[in-house]
């Protein structure tokens, strides 16, 4: 999974698309305050959907348990 | 005797004007959609081999004018049949020697999916490497242009950029290029389709030689 390094930790960059996530955001939005290219955002998502970092409602996203608890080190 | 007769799917190119054919793939920047570019333009181009020089050049090129293209809602995409290791280190390599840093994911087709669904291989030049090609694949996810080059041959930035301006000018404005145009020149008004039309035409206000060529400005 190109979102989370051998030792579990993430990547810079989902780190900085994860904080976007505290809220519910869409991909647009996202992409803009992460500054990170919509295709960029759109394949990591399919990858936080898989892992269950965030969950996805009326086209918004947001963090889940699981993605809160990966942020701060724990998951 | 009866003949067995081999029956295989070929596959059909991309054409310009249809939808690109779709794919996922494995990148330097994960696994990547073609899906995933919804709403942005897309260079998709294909080089013969990594570390090599020609393509080396290409590379730098292509990482020089992302800004550009940036500026245009244009993402770029490059594909060879290497490896992501291969295709990684080569990346650091580059910004280790060049001091240039490739901005673009670059997808490790090693099974060859990606290039046979875009015909990238030229069996002429070679078997086993792609040519240079480019595909320029709008918002929609319609091809609208295709260049190619042979192996030998490395590609021309300036042309690439221009046929972007070209293509955003025409969606914009309903207007076609003409040979050699570059942003600010004077663009065609597509040729009236009926007598009438024609008629009106010449009357309109462009700037016209004739009824069927007709030129006007539009802003850069």
């Amino acid at each position: 999974m190109a979102c989370i390094n051998v030792d579990g930790t993430l990547v810079a960059s989902a780190r900085k698309l994860l904080l976007t996530m505290l809220e519910p955001i869409t991909v647009e939005e996202a992409a803009k305050r992460a500054e990170l290219p919509l295709f960029r955002v759109r394949a990591s998502l399919r990858e936080f959907l898989q892992a269950g970092f965030v969950s996805e409602a009326k086209g918004s996203y947001v963090l889940t348990d699981a993605g809160r608890a990966r942020l701060a080190g724990r998951g | 005797m009866e003949q067995a007769v081999e029956q295989r799917a070929v596959p059909s190119l991309p054409r310009l004007g249809m939808p690109a054919p779709p794919f996922q793939a494995e990148t330097t920047h994960g696994t990547i959609r073609l899906e995933d570019f919804k709403g942005s333009w897309l260079i998709l181009f294909s080089h013969p081999a990594d570390f090599t020089p020609v393509c080396t050049t290409e590379f730098l090129a292509f990482a020089q004018i992302a800004p550009e293209l940036k500026k245009r809602n244009v993402e770029l995409m490059g594909l060879s049949i290497d490896s992501t290791y291969s295709h990684i280190a080569w990346v650091r390599n580059i910004e280790e020697k060049f001091k240039v840093k490739i901005p673009f994911p670059v997808i490790a087709d090693l099974n060859k999916e990606v290039a046979g669904l875009y015909g990238m291989i030229m069996p002429g030049e070679s078997k086993t490497e792609t040519s240079r090609c480019v595909f320029l694949i709008d918002p929609n996810g319609i091809v609208r242009a295709m260049i190619y080059y042979p192996l030998t041959t490395g590609r021309n930035m300036d042309e690439i950029l221009r046929v972007i301006d070209a293509l955003q000018t025409t969606d914009k404005h309903g207007v076609a290029t003409p040979a050699n145009w570059r942003p600010g020149d004077k663009v065609i008004v597509p040729a009236p389709k009926t007598a009438e039309a024609a008629e009106e035409r010449v009357k309109a206000g462009y700037e016209c030689t004739d009824w069927y060529f007709c030129k006007r400005e539009v802003p850069k």
